[in-house]
């Protein structure tokens, strides 16, 4: 899902070409990439595209703050089976 | 205008925002005067009051400046409007003794579409919700967690049955986007009278708002002078009661009236009371360790460190709102073209 979800990230926040070189560790609010706002737009995408739900207590840096974290963190919501 | 700011070592006290209240004043009343006539080329102040200390407090000062027969006082209540508004308003304006024009801007709300557009973003999310029903959008606190903070929809029906959900981005920028055109109404109203008297529009916010983005581009953030936005909410107050103005401002607590349900400014933006946000952001502005605030905000060091990256997260977050135009290429016969300052 990575590629999905940079291709989600350039185009609904306007990236430029140096979005491609991002780590998919880095940390996506301190890169300036999303802001609180963009939280509420990740999330969305998130559970419309992977068929999942996200809870309040699901909604921490250590799930969504890099690529890396949101592959694992749907990786893993998809496999334990509480898909929607 | 505030207090030397304490050491490292030392713990913060309220101390920090005291102010010289008639020092504060007369600095502020000279700048107005200075800005007005010679910058501005203006002869006199619209204020619009909220009902609010903000907004009081820089009309005292403008009646100050300018003297009560060149300071207008604008009431724009709507239909959300808390029903005390109107009439604090205008106790204010008695007091100060100016001119008070009183404009309900519910009819041109409904012309711009504010309510209707509004609520279908907000019956995408509770079908069954009717306009006998109350709601407002909260922001969970930054106490305690480090979650990211989402907003959220709270509706009450008439019977007092109390729904929450969480509020899915394309509701939660209609729903804001629509009720700023009551920012945005009330600010075309200002120039208006500005216009036709030749007065500049005053604006009202003071630091905590101006520094964190509390208010709508173009709507309240618009204005020609912002002769508070240097003082901290708890250094408006002070001045406030140097000023004389009435109790019932001084006994409000600070709230946006601007939703059916009554929401504090608190859970709306904020998340923390005003008190203990001026001395995390004073602190924070002086450099102050966590550890030199915590004590008297009655927070943990945890705690006062997510709200030091919670006020960064908002400047950044708001920056665009403080942007004017931006040029491509500077026109440089203009001064100050193409820079991108703050407004």
């Amino acid at each position: 899902m990575e590629p999905e979800l940079r291709s989600f990230l350039a185009e609904n926040f306007l990236l430029g070409e140096e979005f491609r070189g991002l780590p998919g560790s880095a940390s996506l609010i301190e890169a300036g990439i999303i802001d609180s706002t963009g939280v509420l737009e990740l999330v969305g995408f998130l559970e419309e595209t992977y068929d999942i739900e996200i809870t309040d207590s699901e909604l921490v840096p250590e799930n969504l703050d890099s690529i890396d974290k949101v592959v694992l963190f749907v990786g893993a919501k998809r496999n334990s089976g509480r898909t929607t | 205008m505030s207090a030397v700011a304490p050491g490292p070592a030392e713990p913060l006290t309220l101390a920090a925002l005291d102010i010289d209240c008639e020092l504060v004043s007369a600095q502020i009343v000279d700048a107005l005067r200075r800005i007005v006539s010679q910058e501005l080329r203006r002869r006199g102040a619209v204020v619009a009051l909220s009902g609010g200390i903000d907004s009081s407090v820089t009309a005292a000062l403008c009646v100050r400046a300018f003297g009560s027969a060149h300071s207008l006082a604008l009431l724009m209540p709507e239909a959300d409007s808390d029903e005390k508004t109107l009439h604090i308003s205008r106790t204010v304006a008695e007091t100060l003794g100016i001119e008070a024009l009183h404009q309900d801007i519910t009819p041109i709300l409904d012309a711009t579409g504010c309510y209707v557009r509004r609520n279908e973003a907000v019956r995408e999310l509770i079908p069954d919700l009717t306009d006998e029903w109350k709601w407002k959008i909260v922001l969970p606190s930054v106490v305690g967690t480090d979650s990211y903070r989402l907003y959220a929809l709270v509706a009450q029906s008439p019977d007092g049955r109390t729904v929450e959900v969480r509020l899915p981005a394309k509701n939660y920028l209609t729903i804001v986007a629509a009720t700023n055109f009551k920012q945005r109404v009330r600010k075309m109203l200002e120039y208006y009278h500005a216009d036709r008297l030749n007065y500049a529009v005053v604006g009202t916010p003071n630091r905590v708002e101006y520094d964190q983005g509390f208010f709508v581009k173009a709507g309240d953030g618009a204005a020609d002078v912002k002769p508070i936005a240097h003082l901290y909410k708890t250094q408006v107050y002070r001045l406030a009661e140097h000023l004389g103005l009435p109790g019932a401002v001084l006994d409000l607590q600070p709230t946006t009236d601007t939703y059916s349900l009554p929401q504090s400014q608190e859970e709306f933006y904020f998340s923390l009371p005003h008190q203990q946000l001026d001395l995390c952001l004073y602190a924070h502005n002086h450099s102050l360790p966590a550890e030199a605030v915590a004590p008297a905000v009655g927070l943990s060091v945890e705690d006062v460190s997510r709200v030091f990256r919670d006020i960064e997260q908002k400047r950044r977050a708001t920056r665009y709102l403080h942007l004017p135009p931006l040029l491509v290429e500077p026109v440089p016969e203009l001064e100050g073209s193409g820079r991108a300052e703050r407004n």
